[in-house]
């Protein structure tokens, strides 16, 4: 009886994947100008067996070409010394498509809900997860509208601000 | 009988194990998250707007590659009364210029009217406040600042030295960000002129300067400053002023109200003449614009 709770135990912790460097950026595109931010200390954690997921960004690791836009960001509109962290959590819709004892890329659209600037929203995103010989990487890009999120963006910056922001995230578990 | 009841009991453990396994919830998921994810130190920006209070420094600085130019307009005495226009038929200015090398090091230069004196200053960022893994209370920055008046002799038949217009300002800059609204500084400060008008005058002036910032919106906020000396001199005052801030993306407009005309530490701490009480009081305005010259570089 020891050995099957084990054995259940090796397997449940075998299908729950960790990552602390998953990369995030965001890109806004407006008339006067294009601002991208990066960051790479997402951290991610993964369940293969239900094909859930949960990912929680420091927003103030997002680094900006310009200094001054980087303060700006999170003083001003994101506020991160009040909200320090955004967070994801959702499932895969089509688990039973995905095969992750096998090699390929997978097509799949993951549903959940989205926190940032203390704010959650329902949110469906399309993306791939590749599986290569036990390593996975989960690629998605969606949109994001900083407006929805509580996040005021004055209207003489609207040319200088995209009130759709595309998402790209890249995790390697 | 025994072989059933141990059967019943394993069957009955494994379902309890199972029923453990499916009600891993999603909360749960991001709570295992959180329990991994590494603990941050999180540093405290935007303790003030920019990298002057109102006349005096703040521990603001350029991070790398950004270039602040900065124009300072003081008037004239708003008591002279109407036919003056209040003070602003008069006016003494102020340009500066001022880089980051590095996040920590910011070089400036200026020339202003009062006495065409040019300075030349260096601001080292020591300790920045944060809060997380690193609990650190204040930002420490030190500055350091030459000035050299330009101005001709008033008297070219004396013995003037070249070294008579130099003067030398050291000056240790603590905050404390308290929250979102509030921000204090203290600077004690130590301004060394090589020359003085006279015997009653120091060579050495000390002083502690007090600042706050007072945030009313997000893009505007309420500053005072004031450098009380520690060695007052006859006929001068201690620097007092009222400013507000308004921040819009590059730029930021300072206005103000002071009792000196004086835009550099040399004038403002060691030469004021206004008194407040009557109303020796000189409106002005400081326009900031920050330029990034050198962006940051992502690495991937």
């Amino acid at each position: 009886m020891i050995i099957f709770l084990s054995l259940t135990t090796i397997i449940h912790a075998q299908d729950k994947l960790i990552t602390k460097t998953g990369h995030i950026w965001f890109y806004s595109h407006a008339p006067l100008e294009d601002i991208i931010a990066h960051t790479h200390q997402a951290a991610a954690i993964i369940d293969l067996s239900k094909g859930s997921i949960a990912v929680s960004i420091p927003m103030m690791s997002f680094e900006f070409k310009k200094a001054l836009m980087q303060e700006h960001f999170n003083e001003n509109y994101v506020e991160s010394a009040k909200y320090p962290k955004a967070r994801f959590i959702g499932s895969v819709k089509n688990l039973s498509e995905l095969n992750f004892k096998k090699n390929g890329i997978y097509k799949t659209t993951v549903t959940g809900e989205l926190t940032i600037h203390n704010v959650t929203k329902k949110i469906e995103a399309d993306g791939t997860i590749e599986v290569k010989d036990g390593k996975y990487t989960v690629i998605s890009k969606f949109n994001v509208s900083p407006k929805d999120y509580d996040i005021k963006i004055e209207n003489r910056l609207s040319r200088n601000i995209a009130s759709t922001i595309e998402v790209n995230i890249e995790l390697n578990f | 009988m025994k072989n059933t009841l141990t059967k019943a009991t394993l069957t009955f453990a494994t379902l309890l194990c199972g029923q453990y396994l499916m009600s891993q919830s999603p909360e749960n998921l991001l709570n295992s998250l959180d329990s991994i994810t590494p603990p941050e130190t999180a540093y405290t920006y935007a303790t003030f707007k920019s990298t002057r209070v109102i006349n005096g420094h703040s521990i603001e600085r350029m991070k790398e590659g950004q270039l602040d130019f900065r124009v300072s307009h003081r008037f004239g005495l708003i008591n002279q009364g109407a036919y003056e226009l209040f003070g602003l038929d008069q006016g003494t200015t102020c340009l500066n210029l001022e880089y980051g090398i590095k996040d920590w090091i910011m070089l400036g230069i200026s020339r202003t009217s009062v006495e065409k004196t040019f300075s030349g200053l260096a601001k080292f960022s020591l300790l920045r406040q944060s809060s997380g893994t690193r609990n650190i209370p204040v930002s420490v920055s030190y500055l350091f600042e030459t000035s050299a008046i330009t101005v001709k002799w008033s008297n070219p038949d004396l013995n003037n030295l070249f070294s008579s217009r130099f003067s030398y300002l050291h000056q240790l800059l603590i905050a404390r960000k308290w929250n979102e609204r509030f921000s204090l500084q203290v600077s004690p400060t130590v301004l060394h002129r090589n020359l003085v008008a006279t015997e009653a005058n120091h060579n050495d002036v000390w002083a502690l300067g007090l600042a706050g910032r007072y945030k009313i919106t997000r893009r505007t906020a309420l500053n005072a400053e004031y450098y009380p000396r520690l060695n007052p001199e006859p006929n001068t005052t201690n620097c007092l002023s009222i400013g507000f801030d308004v921040e819009t993306g590059g730029h930021v407009f300072q206005l103000l109200v002071s009792n000196s005309t004086g835009m550099i530490e040399k004038t403002f701490i060691g030469e004021t003449t206004g008194k407040w009480n009557k109303g020796d009081l000189h409106l002005g305005f400081n326009i900031s614009r920050v330029f990034a010259l050198k962006g940051k570089k992502h690495v991937k």
